[in-house]
């Protein structure tokens, strides 16, 4: 190996290996001792509730119903954005990080407004029967609303740089449209789809803001389980949130190895440098 | 000129002028629905009470604390995060080194955590049930329900931002520049400023803009650890919410349409960086082999 002439290695590992350290690594360790002075037994009571079995229920079944819709819906948007030129897509384009941009509490209160019974879309579903604010269904389209753009943007970059050829030649043998989608276009998708759909299925699994607004917060039917860590919070029982938000934060390692292995294996084939 | 005037390119799938035409239709439809109307819910609202209502609103002192510890916050949250953006990305870039990769994950971390768990793990640090908290508290350094605290969990939350943005640049411009900077003697800074600041600053700049979005509005962290204080430790997502829940909704909606007007502001930034070519180096993580093109497989 060649030898390094670059100097400042000292300098900027050890400022990063401090600023990781104080602000990422410590508190989490902090929470984790929290969560483990408490005992297997006091641990696994708390954790294991009715109520917060309810929590994971509600919050689990609201992220994949709020990623399948993404799924589909991203997928459709990111294509209509590389494949398709109309009057305004740039503006389309930009629109799509306004979910990013937007804070998180100012989401939360639109959506409430836009579909509380007297709301602009929350006023015709009434009328036909479907209630949206304070029930599952407003967590799902908060969630749907703040992980958009994961999926759009983690496959918009894979479209653009599709071979024209490759369809070209799948064309030439006489495939239809519908059969070049799905056995030459999809494959070439997935890894990105699913490392769109890890993406937003874990930051939904996460959201609190946008979501608090709208979810009505009724214990066993609409509380997702960061608003009872919040609660327990509020409670003063700290050993009951540590427990709970290390439920939370195991979720989220097990994502983040998920989406590190999804991307090594989508790796697979690229240039090894 | 050309032979072929007429059929340049051939039709790619999904081009057939129906389809198409669904495609877009159904696409603005739902986009509107989701993204468009949560926008222009905001303006409506705001002013539904009348001009009167949203210059009080704004102008009430309560709201400009708010505001002030907002600003504040991103003016010492935001060149930390920058400085340790660029520290990161210049010894993950320039330098080999064991635990490389795992190093990278742990920046990522606090992507992935949610914003709550991250405003009770502070608690544990620096609360009165935490490890540093009785210790602090008896030289009465006040660090949770105060501004500190505000600012270290806008801090974690926004961590990764301007190291994602800078690490894959450097990486896919290699070290040769820096290298010869160096040999022909120039120092490390003199490197920096003069050879590598100039490939980066729009990256850069375009990690700062998203870091300051996100610390301008993040509530979940910062409403576990501000004690929500009114006229002391209220941010302005928090005092949205404070409005919010006092039944005040024409002023919640007023004090958001702050931050929604700094998020579009926040998207304009970033398509102008985008122009300049930020942002359009990403990890190769997400893109598949292109296996068309033979010269781009080599193992």
């Amino acid at each position: 190996m060649r030898r390094n002439v670059l100097p400042g290695l000292r300098l900027s590992l050890g400022v990063t290996l401090l600023y990781v350290g104080l602000i990422v690594v410590l508190p989490l360790v902090a929470l984790v001792f929290k969560a483990a002075s408490l005992g297997p037994e006091d641990y696994w009571r708390i954790v294991s509730s009715t109520r917060a079995l309810a929590s994971y229920r509600v919050t689990v079944l609201s992220a994949l119903g709020a990623t399948i819709f993404n799924l589909f819906f991203g997928l459709a948007l990111a294509w209509v954005l590389t494949r398709y030129r109309f009057p305004g897509w740039r503006i389309v384009d930009a629109m799509v990080d306004l979910p990013f941009a937007l804070p998180t509490a100012v989401a939360g209160i639109s959506l409430t407004a836009l579909f509380a019974a007297n709301g602009w879309f929350g006023s015709i579903l009434a009328d036909l029967g479907v209630k949206v604010a304070y029930t599952p269904l407003g967590i799902m389209i908060a969630m749907c609303f703040t992980s958009l753009p994961f999926i759009v943007r983690t496959v918009q970059p894979v479209l653009e740089d599709l071979d024209p050829a490759l369809e070209e030649a799948a064309q030439s043998l006489g495939g239809s449209d519908w059969t070049i989608f799905r056995k030459v276009i999809l494959p070439l998708l997935t890894p990105a789809l699913l490392a769109g759909v890890s993406l937003s299925f874990a930051r939904s699994l996460g959201e609190f803001g946008a979501i608090i607004f709208i979810a009505g917060n009724q214990p066993m039917s609409t509380e997702i389980t960061a608003l009872l860590v919040f609660i327990r919070l509020e409670e003063y029982d700290y050993q009951a949130a540590a427990a709970i938000a290390s439920v939370l934060l195991l979720t989220a390692f097990v994502m983040l190895a998920l989406t590190n292995w999804m991307q090594s294996r989508a790796l697979r084939y690229t240039v090894r440098n | 000129m050309s032979a072929t005037p007429k059929r340049r390119k051939p039709p790619r799938v999904g081009d057939g002028t129906l389809f198409r035409r669904l495609l877009i239709g159904i696409v603005l439809i739902v986009g509107a629905f989701l993204i468009l109307a949560p926008l222009l819910i905001i303006g409506v609202e705001a002013f539904s009470k009348g001009w009167q209502v949203y210059r009080d609103t704004i102008a009430h002192p309560d709201t400009l604390h708010a505001i002030g510890l907002t600003v504040l916050t991103a003016l010492v949250a935001v060149p930390v995060n920058t400085a340790f953006g660029v520290a990161a990305a210049w010894s993950i870039t320039k330098f080999d080194f064991r635990g490389k990769r795992f190093l990278l994950v742990v920046i990522e971390i606090p992507f992935s955590v949610s914003p709550i768990v991250a405003g009770v793990a502070y608690l544990f640090v620096y609360g009165l049930q935490g490890i540093f908290g009785p210790t602090l508290d008896d030289y009465g350094v006040k660090i949770l329900f105060a501004i500190p605290g505000i600012i270290l969990a806008s801090m974690f939350v926004t961590a990764p931002f301007v190291a994602r943005e800078l690490i894959p640049l450097m990486q896919a411009q290699g070290r040769d520049l820096e290298e010869a900077a160096t040999s022909l003697g120039a120092s490390g800074w003199r490197t920096f400023f003069s050879v590598t600041l100039p490939n980066i600053k729009w990256a850069l700049l375009y990690g700062v803009v998203l870091c300051n979005a996100r610390v301008m509005g993040e509530f979940g962290a910062v409403s576990v650890v501000s004690g929500n204080i009114r006229g002391q430790t209220n941010t302005l997502p928090l005092h949205i919410e404070l409005l919010y829940h006092d039944y005040q909704a024409a002023g919640a909606f007023a004090a958001s349409s702050i931050l929604a007007l700094i998020a579009v502001f926040t998207i304009i930034a970033k398509v102008a960086l985008e122009r300049q070519g930020a942002g359009r180096v990403r990890r190769p993580a997400t893109r598949p082999a292109l296996v068309a093109n033979p010269a781009e497989k080599t193992s």
